[in-house]
């Protein structure tokens, strides 16, 4: 076998891994309360984490972008359109700002 | 298990804009892939068999010859972390869907089903139909666009001079606005966002993710007051 099919198995392990472990991890726990507001809080938590990066150490046109982008999205436009509004402002700015 | 028409429609109904930037983000990420010397086949079997676009990325980064297996393994595991949390809630909705399903749906648990799968529960049961209606095209859609980008990727030059960098952040605050309830997402998500901008600033690796993910949600329980919501 070679290493780089070595590696994509070895990826794909431990990304199952993670994936199916999060399951058994709540299993006979009772949710509610305090652990409700900090479940319910996870999914925005990671998502913002995951284009925090992003959007707020990689220049000044991306800041800018992000904001104009969540402007849309809170005017509940449909998500094609919040996503060509920010890939446009993000294009847009990079010219002016360059 | 009865299969329902309607709930998968919804669901790919649902799912359809991230396709459309899904396929950008793929088609780049293939284009990397075939630079760092994957064959157009390897790069197809990562995206089918891993299916993770972040961990992906960070994997292509880290790529070179001799291919350094174990490191991208371990890689892979921080950076997908994330998951176990993301499962451990998804599994609150997931009772009423029989078993024998369970680990197919979470081999296709990538962020953008699953946050659509949260949300949905927010209002209504999450059906199997629903979750395989975000599910499959999901994982067609990135699967069949790294491929192309691995096959005819250089033709298309720099993606960032189109913005196309940006598409999948872009994807993700529009995913986030379907989860504001107040200002108290407000403080959780600028938690999270600071934390994980130092974290990877000053942390190496991809452990930012987590990091940013649980200090926004310590955020959440600090600001929880008795009696709210029970």
């Amino acid at each position: 076998m070679t290493a780089t099919i070595m590696a994509i198995l070895g990826m794909a392990l431990a990304t199952f891994a993670t994936r199916i472990s999060g399951l058994y991890l709540m299993r006979g726990v009772v949710v509610r309360g305090r652990l409700k507001a900090a479940l319910d809080a996870l999914p925005p938590a990671i998502l913002m984490a995951v284009i925090a990066p992003t959007i707020l150490t990689t220049g000044i046109a991306e800041s800018i972008a992000a904001v104009i982008t969540a402007g849309a999205a809170f005017l509940r436009l449909p998500l094609v359109l919040v996503v060509i509004i920010g890939v446009l402002s993000v294009v847009l700015l990079r010219m002016v700002l360059a | 298990m009865t299969f329902s028409g309607r709930e998968f429609r919804q669901g790919v109904v649902d799912v359809a804009p991230i396709l459309v930037a899904a396929t950008p983000i793929g088609m780049l990420w293939g284009t990397l892939a075939v630079a760092k010397g994957l064959s157009p086949f390897e790069s197809w079997l990562m995206s089918a068999a891993v299916f993770a676009g972040a961990a992906q990325f960070v994997a292509i980064e880290v790529w070179r010859d001799p291919v350094p297996w174990v490191l991208l393994t371990v890689t892979a595991l921080i950076v997908n972390i994330r998951h176990v949390l993301m499962g451990a809630s998804l599994s609150r909705h997931i009772g009423g869907i029989d078993r024998r399903w369970h680990p197919v749906m979470m081999f296709l648990m990538a962020d953008e089903n699953w946050a659509f799968s949260e949300r949905r529960a927010l209002t209504a049961a999450l059906t199997l139909s629903y979750y395989f209606g975000l599910a499959m095209p999901m994982w067609l859609t990135w699967t069949t666009s790294s491929l192309i980008g691995a096959l005819v990727g250089r033709s298309f030059g720099d993606p960032a001079a189109y913005g196309f960098d940006f598409a999948f952040s872009a994807m993700f605050i529009g995913i986030l606005a379907g989860f504001w309830k107040g200002p108290r997402t407000g403080a959780v998500l600028g938690a999270s966002a600071i934390a994980a901008a130092l974290a990877k600033l000053y942390v190496p690796g991809a452990w930012y993710i987590v990091i940013g993910g649980i200090v926004g949600v310590a955020v959440a329980a600090l600001l929880y007051t008795e009696g709210e919501e029970a």
